[in-house]
């Protein structure tokens, strides 16, 4: 009765199959998951069967959405991008850098906008209440942190390598690790919230999230790369990631953020 | 690998977007700030209240979904000031909002009946719009952000005359129009599927 693993790659398979027979049709490249792909369970009862109501942004530049709310220094304290100093204690595991560029669809930097993660611990397990796998608690990490980026539209984070996860979608589901990334953009259109993986994980062929991106090419933009010249000497191994934001903005603006 | 054709400050090539994926359930401990939803100054008199339920396609509330409300002051300006989450660094903790500058960005997550309220100023209305709250929602089980818009009622001509509303089917549109249940204090719920879902909005 409980769905097998077996079940879910012939669901994922199916739905890749068809992916690329609309594209062999013609139909666009899928940059973004369906929100009803089947595979990943939740999706099923939580996305709307009707088509969007489409704006077109450029008949109305007053569109309150052209914007975004803004954040500046107060917002963050120093130390928020390092998730390794949030307590008293060293956390357990491989300490990473990982640092990027946030970047809209002309491959302008996105300046002085907020960047928050948060990631399951080394041994795979998150700081939530309701969190059911039983890996241990590391009392000196929390993942979760938060920083602006900068005037090139840089971020960088010290963390923690996070270790892969169970989860409940079906029989021995395994998510491949992953760090949760909120960002924000010029506008409020280019609002997006994602995961970053690591490359070359051995559980990206099971897992129905990150086949929700249907596009292989796509799905290869969620993998961040391991960069010997971000990795700090005796301290951290460094990951590259560059985030690029989707969705129209507002005229684009030299200076200033 | 990231294999995105970046260019510099100038160059104009086109690069492709990062794919969105699911805020998952564990985001409840790091998104989340104090006070999220206090987003009109202390004892504004434009003060209002906006509240509803996140629904499924069963008609079950979302015990896990986040709201995100991003609207115009009163006088239809956007909000520039920052401070939204306002962090202390001799804490490491979240101090909240100042209760004096207005950021017009709030962010709530429902409780565990799947409710969520804002107190935020009355929109302006901006251009030839009626004055609306821009929403966005995220849940576990939605694979990528849903927009929508929460206008208030009271002016039914604006309301007419509103270039989105009216490109909207007749009998979808009051899924867009919150009710007004008290002065000042209007119920705007979310319906992600089945009878009554939603309209969801896309930018283009
Ligand atoms: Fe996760």
């Amino acid at each position: 009765m409980a769905l097998t693993q077996h079940d879910i790659d012939k669901e994922i398979a199916a739905e890749r199959d068809a992916y690329e027979q609309r594209v062999a049709g013609g139909a666009p490249v899928e940059h973004h998951p369906d929100r009803g792909y089947a595979p990943y369970r939740s999706s099923v009862l939580r996305h709307p069967k009707r088509p969007p109501v489409g704006i077109d942004v450029t008949k109305d530049p007053e569109l309150v959405e052209l914007s975004s709310p803004a954040w500046g220094e107060r917002d963050i304290t120093e130390l928020d991008n390092d998730l390794t100093r949030q307590h008293r204690g060293e956390p357990v595991g491989e300490r990473i850098t990982v640092e990027g560029r946030l970047l809209d669809r002309e491959g302008r930097p996105v300046r002085g906008q907020l960047v928050e993660i948060w990631q399951a611990n080394s041994a795979g397990r998150y700081a939530h209440q309701r969190e059911q796998h039983d890996a241990p608690l590391d009392p000196n990490f929390t993942g979760a942190g938060r920083t602006l980026t900068d005037d090139h539209g840089f971020y960088r984070f010290t963390t923690i390598q996070p270790g892969p996860y169970p989860w409940r979608n079906h029989t021995n589901a395994w998510r491949p690790a992953h760090i949760h990334f909120s960002v924000f953009g010029r506008s409020f259109t280019q609002r997006l919230v994602t995961q970053m993986y690591f490359p070359n994980d051995p559980l990206f062929p099971y897992d129905p999230i990150l086949h929700a991106v249907t596009d292989q090419a796509a799905r290869d933009r969620l993998v961040a790369a391991y960069d010997h010249n971000l990795s700090v000497p005796e301290f951290s191994l460094g990951y590259r990631w560059d985030i690029v934001l989707d969705g129209p903005s507002a005229t684009w603006m030299e200076e200033g953020r | 690998m990231t294999d995105i054709a970046t260019t510099d400050t100038h160059g104009a090539e086109a690069v492709l977007p990062t794919p969105s994926q699911t805020v998952g359930p564990f985001y409840g401990y790091a998104l989340p700030i104090p006070d999220g939803g206090n987003i009109a100054p202390v004892g504004h008199p434009d003060t209002v209240t906006v509240h509803g339920h996140v629904y499924d396609g069963e008609g079950n509330p979302l015990p896990d979904a986040l709201v995100e409300l991003w609207g115009a002051a009163p006088d239809g300006s956007v909000p520039t000031a920052t401070g939204s989450m306002r962090r202390d660094p001799a804490s490491g903790g979240f101090v909240g909002r100042n209760g004096l500058e207005f950021t017009g960005w709030g962010r709530i997550q429902t409780d565990a009946d799947g409710h969520w309220v804002a107190r935020t100023l009355r929109p302006g209305a901006r251009g030839g719009g009626a004055p609306y709250l821009a929403v966005c929602v995220f849940a576990r089980g939605l694979l990528m952000h849903l927009f929508t818009r929460i206008y208030l009622p009271g002016d039914d001509a604006a309301l007419a005359a509103d270039p989105v509303l009216s490109q909207v089917e007749e009998g979808r549109r009051s899924t867009l129009v919150a009710e007004e249940q008290a002065p000042a204090t209007y119920r705007f719920d979310i319906r992600l599927q089945g009878e009554n879902e939603t309209v969801f909005l896309e930018y283009q």
